[in-house]
């Protein structure tokens, strides 16, 4: 059974700036409390405080946290150790970092349990598989035999719930523990965090940025934003009838709506791809890779048309836009682009060629140079690809700028300054500085918040419609793609599965693995996850 | 730097860029500036304003420090501060050259490497394994017996000695950098390798070059120091400091500074040095995004 946890007036700060200001909630036992907002809204700060934690430079300068009986800001560091992973345990987002590659699963499992001494070595063992058992997790008697490079990213995050689990804490911090995961995977792993947590009554905070997935496990929601709350409401209520304008705008953003691009019937074909056959490591003798990621695509994109590829991770849709993009030679197949066949790789194509088909990535982090300023990284493509210089040079980084509604004043920045939203847009605006007939858009958004993600969508609707260019909008999430695409292609093992056109999105039915998708798209509503559990008894994934 | 800019322009954003960089300083970065500008200044202008040569002896042999003498006198009873001020020429300039070739030469080729095919990547490092096989002093030894004592000699020998430990060093970075999709973009604009190198890849890369390259600016004086010891490095009547050390070494048991100034002078340059190049704000600015 959980223990209450009340907050009062907590205040967190680095140096000058108010981090979480004055937040006060109560959650009570065995109840699951979301905490939602946008990155820099002071969700993962305001979890890490209730144990007691600031991150470095940050300082939690008042209020009290209460657990139970015990008041976590008064405690001394040994008794805050004591109280760490034993009262309270937290489950990060990213578990493949949180996990030591040395040691055996196994090994850092029942580690809280050996630390704190509730249970012997041997018991703290048995206890381990069956909490992996309960997690849904496959051979539970062995899985914690392997190493943590030798489980998938799903697995590895429900292990780092057993370990958070092994002291029977009475209350666990799950902190995004589903972002970085495919959304097929997402749901395996929300069913076994929402088992766990419902039968053993344990008090949750759930820190997410996601609200469709906060519906399915939060009684209550707590909305945040700069360090201050929003609102804090039932779940049901939050979802219906929001009354904070912040939180309807993020509602608003979770159920992208379709940005139609009323288009004249497309009619010449821009990129043909056929028959294409790719993959990593030395050819064989029949001329394949020795690691094929891509058999037999085909694929068709017409001039002003957008067109989403679709699939979990290593389903080799990154390696499609690679292949078009020149940085992978294909093992078979070819590449058409307005009617002409492009060389395989890049020291072949001509810089027109290279003009015309830019690439954006997904981390804007490591797709601008961060010792280059904005505009001179907008300037390159200008300079490379039309030889503009001085005036005329600063004039079209305006424009651009602009057009990616971008405050002219940034140009002078460098990209550490800019938060992820408008680096994304100075990446958009980066691949536009060369007028391009088509973009691949590599996971665009999928680092991004759910509003920023949506008014990114926003823009590249509007250029589409502004410009005329073509994308191949490449993504794991089926809301995204649906929103911004004609037509969706999917894909899995390297293989296309299927098509389906805008116009055929609702109506069925489709290859089963494209309803597999659609379903595992977490949606807005309490019970979803139920309905599912009927319908499909949890199976080890 | 900003090709867009014109030149004018360009020298102005430079020299602001200067003073900014300049007032991220702390106080140690100030000491350390502040001494590596009294050798260089001492390495210039100092022989010029010395009242006697540090040729001229006939004085009293290790006399202590006195008003005619400000650091006694070395083992002929020449002057000492005469004697220090002429080595700070070779031990500085030659150390200063005998560094930027190493690092220079060692970053250059590291970005080659990292931006070429795996073929002229594994050349060039197998080749630099080769050299580091080689040990230093033997190396030395070798050119020294080869060629002769010589000042262009000596920059050179060090230079080789010390620059696959830079390529080693650079292209560990390199190749990480290179693998990052700012590069990708650039490659798929149709840049060419020298830009890539240039402009993508060297200015992420420069501010642990700049670390490292402090610490091979230590090592390097040192080794010039321990070949001047050996009597292999700058040939009397010329000394650098190494030599300085070696001539006066009888001094050690008794009167001191002949033999503690210019260990001294080698200290103090070598913290010098890298007191500043620690206080180079390049990182930490960079991720703040102001320059």
């Amino acid at each position: 059974m959980g223990s209450p946890v009340v907050v009062d007036n907590l205040t967190v700060s680095a140096g000058v700036a108010t981090l979480v200001d004055a937040l006060s909630f109560t959650i009570r036992p065995g109840e699951v409390l979301a905490l939602i907002g946008e990155s820099g809204s002071g969700k993962t700060t305001t979890a890490l405080a209730l144990m007691g934690y600031a991150r470095r430079g940050c300082r939690i300068t008042g209020g009290s946290v209460r657990i139970g009986d015990v008041d976590v800001l008064s405690l001394a560091p040994r008794q805050l150790r004591a109280l760490r992973g034993r009262t309270v345990a937290y489950v990060a987002q990213s578990a493949a970092a949180s996990f030591d590659p040395s040691r055996t699963i196994l090994d850092q499992v029942v580690e809280p349990a050996c630390l704190h001494g509730t249970l012997p070595r041997g018991e703290a063992e048995l206890k381990a598989i069956a909490l992996f058992r309960e997690l849904a997790l496959p051979e539970p008697e062995t899985i914690g035999r392997r190493y943590p490079h030798q489980v998938s990213g799903g697995q590895l995050q429900r292990l780092m719930a057993a370990m958070a689990l092994i002291t029977d804490p009475d209350v666990v911090i799950l902190d995004e523990p589903t972002t970085a995961l495919d959304v097929t995977t997402q749901v395996e792993v929300l069913r076994a965090f929402r088992r766990v947590i419902r039968e053993r009554q344990v008090t949750g905070v759930y820190v997410s940025h996601d609200l469709a997935v906060v519906a399915q496990m939060a009684d209550h929601i707590l909305v945040l934003r700069d360090g201050r709350m929003r609102e804090l409401a039932a779940t049901e209520p939050i979802l219906v009838a929001p009354q904070n304008e912040y939180t309807k705008s993020l509602l608003a953003a979770a159920r992208p709506a379709p940005r139609v691009v009323a288009a004249a019937p497309y009619t010449d074909v821009l990129l043909r791809v056929h028959g294409l056959s790719a993959g990593y490591g030395p050819r064989t003798s029949e001329g394949l890779a020795s690691t094929m990621i891509l058999e037999d695509i085909d694929v068709e994109l017409k001039r002003g048309q957008s067109i989403g590829v679709i699939g979990e991770s290593g389903s080799g849709k990154t390696t499609l836009a690679r292949v078009v993009a020149g940085l992978l030679a294909p093992c078979a197949g070819t590449v058409e682009f307005d009617g002409r066949p492009l060389k395989p790789t890049l020291d072949h194509r001509t810089r027109d060629e290279l003009r015309r088909i830019q690439i954006v990535f997904q981390s804007a982090d490591t797709a601008l140079n961060p010792s280059h300023t904005i505009e001179r990284i907008l300037a390159r493509p200008l300079q490379f690809y039309k030889g503009l210089q001085g005036d005329a040079l600063r004039a079209r980084i305006d424009e651009l700028l602009d057009l990616v509604k971008l405050p002219r004043n940034l140009a002078q920045r460098l990209p550490g300054g800019l938060s992820g939203g408008q680096k994304q847009r100075v990446n958009l605006a980066r691949a536009l500085a060369a007028d391009p007939d088509l973009i691949l858009c590599d996971e665009v958004t999928s680092a991004l918040d759910t509003v920023v993600a949506a008014a990114v969508l926003d823009l590249m609707a509007d250029l589409r419609r502004a410009l005329g260019v073509s994308y191949l909008f490449i993504s794991h999430d089926l809301h995204t793609v649906r929103a911004v695409c004609d037509e969706i292609v999917v894909m899995r093992h390297g293989r296309k599965l299927a098509q389906v056109a805008r116009a055929d999105y609702e109506r069925g039915p489709h290859h089963p693995y494209y309803e597999e998708l659609a379903r595992a798209v977490p949606e807005l509503r309490r019970g979803w996850l139920d309905e599912l559990d009927r319908q499909r008894p949890a199976v080890a994934a | 730097m900003a090709s867009i800019l014109t030149s004018a322009s360009f020298a102005r954003s430079m020299r602001s860029a200067w003073r900014i960089r300049l007032a991220h300083f702390g106080a140690s970065g100030w000491v350390g500036l502040a001494i590596v500008a009294f050798w260089a200044l001492a390495a210039m202008f100092g022989p010029a304003l010395l009242s006697r040569s540090g040729a001229a002896g006939g004085g009293a042999v290790f006399a202590p420090i006195s008003a005619a003498h400000w650091l006694g006198t070395d083992y002929l009873g020449r002057d000492m501060l005469a004697r220090v001020i002429e080595g700070a020429r070779y031990t500085v300039g030659v150390a200063f050259l005998a560094t930027l070739l190493a690092s220079g030469v060692g970053t250059v080729l590291a970005l080659l490497a990292a931006a070429s095919n795996r073929w002229i990547d594994g050349g060039l490092s197998r080749t630099l394994d080769t050299l580091t096989a080689i040990p230093s002093k033997m190396f030395a030894l070798i050119m020294v017996a080869g060629f002769g004592s010589s000042i262009p000699m000596l920059v050179m020998t060090a230079a080789i000695i010390y620059m696959p430990g830079a390529y080693r060093f650079a292209r560990a970075l390199a190749v990480n950098v290179n693998a990052l999709d700012y590069v990708t973009v650039a490659r798929t604009r149709g840049e060419g390798k020298l830009y890539v190198m240039l402009r993508e890849i060297l200015p992420n890369i420069a501010g642990p070059m700049l670390a490292d390259l402090g610490l091979r600016f230590v090592y390097i004086v040192l080794l010039l120091a321990a070949l001047s010891f050996l009597g292999l490095g700058v040939q009397p009547p010329a000394a650098d400091w190494g030599s300085l050390v070696r001539e006066n070494i009888g001094a050690l048991a008794d009167a001191g500074a002949s033999v503690i100034v210019p260990s001294a002078a080698i200290a103090s340059l070598t913290i010098a040095v890298n007191l500043v190049i620690d206080n180079l704000p390049g990182g930490v600015a960079r991720e703040r995004g102001v320059r």
